[in-house]
């Protein structure tokens, strides 16, 4: 049962031919059998999810179910989940035990979903590569000597592995879209605003956005209808009615305009995986979409704009990680000042301290305009490129990434390198648009993805196209175990 | 050298809305510590901050009550800095984009004048918690229940002269917020608390001096004790050929002592930077008429009017209306009885016995219904004014639900019955039948003084009870005839 689809799982379970308790029993199986290999999970809720599934089976035999009741998920472990631990992948936060629910999880919970654990992931969702968690690098399932993309890699390592039905994640930068491009699977980051944030563990307020990452765009919305929405708890959640997103997954693609920015196809990106995103776009015209050439032509400056408004923003975030009320405290502090910086020494890796640096220097007296200022003011521009682009198309499609998935260490000692490669996600972000990775097939046995941008609060057309891409080739049925 | 002081304030204002700024989380003052802070005022990870749009219309209307313009957009940011009672890691204030823009307050000096203080701005925050130091064996706690409490800090230009001026203002400040009832103007709770910037100058100079800022005043008697203190402690500087150095001051309102708390030097850089937590507050033209709609007569209003229509002098109709419980007592104490005898009796009086007893008008056992029942009595001749003041005292310590119950159970009520008091009268002029032959000896410009004596013997022989007026009358005839 653990190959087949969300999708699939829900009718089985609706028909009768599986219960919850036992298809919840036999990933919890797998997932003491296989991850050890991968370390994919920071924690295993074993107890709690097969007294979940006992209480999802009886409201399924209460005639009262939803699509994803008894279905088994697992949660990025910054989704503060009430009487669970919730680490961020951070040492600060090992002894954490969250005394309330995220309205993502909470949202989960209300349909009787499952939760089989938590999720490794990148400190404080800080990372290109799963390599920076408290709790040890996650492995690629296609190949265990790669990095699985971060940094909710653990969250796309554990759906390619076949250890949950699906998976949440958070995408600051490309985290969703990014790893599930080097896993293999199809995951979604909705336009900021579609889904609230609150109980998610904040890293760039601005540009963090919860969205689903399962097998097949068909799960991706109907776990999306059940995530999105308004929340009186946050107040950059927006309030908008929420579609069915399955209703239009069949729609026609005849007509639709399909955008390739030239940018996403100059220097810097793989040959091979150029190939398996032009062989995509083929599909679609077979599909009925036209393709025309955009321009954006800010693309270049997103990096520097991201990378000096994420950290500035998680530099503030991240200062109630003090060891006075919560988290890692330093033994014996000499004062008050020690106990500051001696927590949040011992607490924070490296790539966070880093960005927490970056981001204190960006905002500092007399740096604001220079860095800060100027940031904001690229981010408009890039926005307005989008805004440009979708005039005369309705999709734009490119790479996620410049590569296939690379080694784990390749990278590790330059992190420069390390951002650049998120050149192509990162800017969705600081457009606030919703973006989209889907299994395009692979480069020397690791998976390529597609990623698709669309406007504004437009998830319903990505998931469309996806599931229309899907229904027309296999990439996305290739797990590491029939490849 | 004449020296000329220069003062700007920095006030902090609690608003009086039943949650917190950001979340939920009950504002009540006095709860055990930490029972009144919720996930969002401790900071835990995750949670985010809400805004409380009562917070944001108070502060409207302090915007609205002072003249000032209204930020159509204005901005949370973050003001970031490390501190165990600051559960974020950074306050959520406003800097670039305050809620409140340019106004102005006007204060009436002893002299009778007035003048206008300008207001630069005005904004919204958060309040931090409080460190307790004792009790923790060399440890610190921390008390959250105020963390997260919605404050306007209003911030002056430089146009306060000397400590009477400063003084005037903060009372000023206190009747408007009190009047629009955004703060409950309770001073030793901390609802208000002032930040007082100091700078000397010799007089004539164009320039401002240095300047320090002693903070957290508060109550009015210690702003002005620390005004004159640091202004006369930097005269002494520079006139011994010293220089003032910009810090920031401490100033112990019990040992009247003051000290240097920190430098400029040693400053925070605060890194501010807009919330991306909160949105822009936008405020509609439709929220900002109906706010201007329900706003009540601010005191400079109240008090034009007291003198127009109550014919109050200047000097009473300022005290009455500067503060909302003392003027809503004399507004009803007027009511039906008689508008000039309230404002004695509000003045006088109702206000000595507070004073002694150190009790607010709010809480007066003589309520104002009590002190208007017992000015009709004064005025329709019932009693004296001299019987009038046994009558409040009564019923200040609970002898009676109001003057007549007082007046008939003591007895008291005056005598006007013309043959009584003839009666009486000549009972007196018996007794004293030597005064009464000086009287007629007398020469008649003396003689008006001379009545004095039978007077008060008339009057102590009907104690008190006696019409002064009909007593003065009845003595003139029968001695001068």
């Amino acid at each position: 049962m653990y190959e087949k689809t969300l999708s699939e799982q829900s009718q089985a379970l609706a028909a009768g031919d599986i219960s919850s308790v036992e298809l919840t029993q036999s990933y919890l199986d797998r997932i003491k059998q296989l991850d050890g290999d991968y370390n994919s999970f920071i924690t295993v809720t074993e107890e709690l999810a097969l007294t979940q599934a006992k209480k999802a089976d009886e409201r399924r035999a209460a005639g009262d179910a939803s699509a994803l009741t008894g279905i088994p998920l697992a949660h990025k472990d910054l989704f503060c989940t009430e009487g669970v631990k919730t680490t961020c992948g951070s040492n600060i936060l090992d002894n954490f035990v969250a005394p309330y629910e995220s309205t993502v999880t909470r949202k989960f919970k209300e349909a009787s979903a499952v939760m089989l654990g938590k999720t490794n992931m990148d400190e404080f969702a800080m990372g290109s590569s799963n390599e920076n968690s408290h709790y040890g690098a996650v492995k690629n399932p296609w190949d265990t000597k790669a990095i699985p993309g971060g940094s909710s890699g653990g969250s796309a390592a554990c759906v390619a592995a076949r250890l949950a039905a699906g998976a949440t994640g958070t995408d600051t930068g490309g985290s969703i879209r990014q790893p599930a491009s080097h896993c293999g699977i199809t995951g979604l980051k909705p336009t900021y605003g579609r889904v609230s944030r609150y109980g998610m563990i904040a890293y760039a307020s601005s540009l963090d956005q919860a969205g689903p990452m399962a097998q097949t765009a068909e799960d991706c919305a109907l776990m999306l209808n059940t995530m999105a929405g308004f929340d009186l708890r946050d107040s950059t959640c927006m309030d908008r009615e929420v579609p069915d997103y399955t209703a239009t997954l069949n729609d026609s693609l005849e007509g639709m305009t399909i955008g390739l920015p030239k940018e996403y196809f100059s220097t810097g990106l793989d040959a091979a995986v150029e190939q398996r995103i032009r062989d995509a776009v083929t599909e679609y015209e077979k599909l009925g979409a036209t393709v025309k050439e955009v321009s954006l032509p800010n693309l270049e400056l997103s990096i520097p704009s991201y990378y000096v408004i994420a950290p500035a923003e998680a530099s503030t975030n991240l200062s109630r990680f003090d060891g006075a009320r919560f988290g890692h405290r330093c033994d014996n502090p000499a004062d008050l000042m020690d106990m500051y910086k001696r927590s949040r020494s011992e607490g924070f890796g490296e790539e966070v301290k880093r960005r927490i640096l970056v981001g204190t220097y960006a905002l500092s007296a007399g740096y604001y305009d220079a860095y800060y200022r100027k940031a904001q003011q690229i981010r408009r521009m890039i926005r307005d490129d989008f805004m440009n682009a979708f005039e005369q198309c309705d999709i734009i499609m490119g790479p996620n990434a410049p590569t296939p998935a690379f080694n784990i260490g390749e990278k590790s000692d330059d992190p420069v390198a390390m951002y650049l490669s998120d050149i192509y996600t990162l800017s969705v972000n600081l457009a606030g648009l919703p973006g989209m990775s889907v299994p395009a097939g692979s480069v020397e046995g690791r998976p390529v993805g597609l990623q698709m941008i669309g406007r504004h609060f437009d998830e319903g057309r990505l998931l469309n196209a996806a599931h229309r891409f899907q229904q027309a080739t296999d990439f996305h049925k290739a797990s590491p175990f029939t490849a | 050298m004449q020296w000329e002081t220069v003062i700007g304030l920095e006030i902090h204002v609690q608003l009086a809305t039943k949650t917190k700024i950001f979340s939920g989380a009950s504002t009540a003052f006095g709860a055990e510590p930490n029972t009144q802070a919720c996930a969002v005022d401790l900071g835990l990870p995750g949670v985010l901050p809400v805004v409380n749009e009562e917070a944001i219309n108070m502060a409207i209307k302090f915007g609205l009550g002072i003249d000032a313009e209204i930020n159509r957009v204005n901005v949370f940011e973050r003001k970031n800095y490390f501190y165990p009672d600051l559960p974020k890691g950074y306050q959520t204030t406003q800097l670039d984009k305050p809620i409140v823009g340019a106004g102005h307050v006007d204060i009436t000096l002893n002299d009778g004048s007035t003048k206008s203080i300008r207001i630069h701005h005005a904004h919204l925050e958060e309040d931090a918690g409080k460190s307790l130091h004792e009790d923790y064996h060399g440890m610190s706690g921390i008390d959250l229940n105020r963390a997260g409490t919605p404050l306007i800090e209003i911030v002056t230009e430089p146009d306060l002269r000397n400590a009477e001026e400063a003084v005037a203002f903060a009372k000023k400040l206190h009747s408007i917020v009190t009047t629009l009832g955004i703060c409950d103007g309770n001073m030793s709770q901390g609802s208000m608390r002032f930040d007082v910037n100091v700078s000397v100058r010799p007089t004539g100079q164009e320039e401002f001096g240095t300047r320090t800022e002693t903070k957290n005043l508060n109550s009015f008697k210690f702003m002005e004790a620390a005004i004159l203190k640091e202004v006369e402690r930097q005269i002494d500087v520079l006139e011994d050929g010293g220089k003032i150095v910009q810090e920031t001051r401490l100033y112990n309102g019990d040992t009247g002592e003051a000290r240097s708390m920190r430098s400029k030097e040693e400053a925070n850089d605060y890194r501010y930077f807009p919330c991306p937590d909160l949105l822009p507050v936008v405020i509609e033209d439709s929220r900002l008429e109906k706010l201007r709609a329900d706003m009540p007569e601010m005191p400079d209003a109240k008090k034009a009017r007291f003198i127009s229509e109550f014919g109050l002098s200047d000097v009473d109709a300022d005290i009455l209306s500067g503060d909302q419980p003392t003027a809503d007592f004399f507004e009803a104490a007027a009511k039906g009885s008689d508008a000039k005898l309230a404002s004695n009796w509000v003045l006088g009086e109702v206000s000595r016995s507070l004073n002694a007893n150190e009790i607010t008008i709010a809480d007066s056992p003589v309520t104002a219904e009590m002190l208007a029942g017992l000015i009709v009595r004064i005025k329709d001749n019932t009693i004296s004014g001299n019987i009038a003041k046994k009558v409040f005292e009564a019923l200040w310590n609970g002898e009676g639900k109001d003057a007549d119950e007082v007046i008939e159970k003591k007895g008291l009520k005056q005598v006007t019955d013309t043959a009584a008091i003839e009666a009486m009268i000549d009972e007196v002029l018996t007794a004293n039948a030597r005064q009464v032959e000086n009287y007629r000896a007398a020469p008649v410009e003396k003689r008006g003084k001379m009545i004095g004596f039978f007077v008060g013997q008339a009057m102590k022989a009907s104690r008190g009870k006696a019409n002064p007026g009909m007593v003065n009358q009845i003595l003139k005839k029968k001695l001068d005839s």
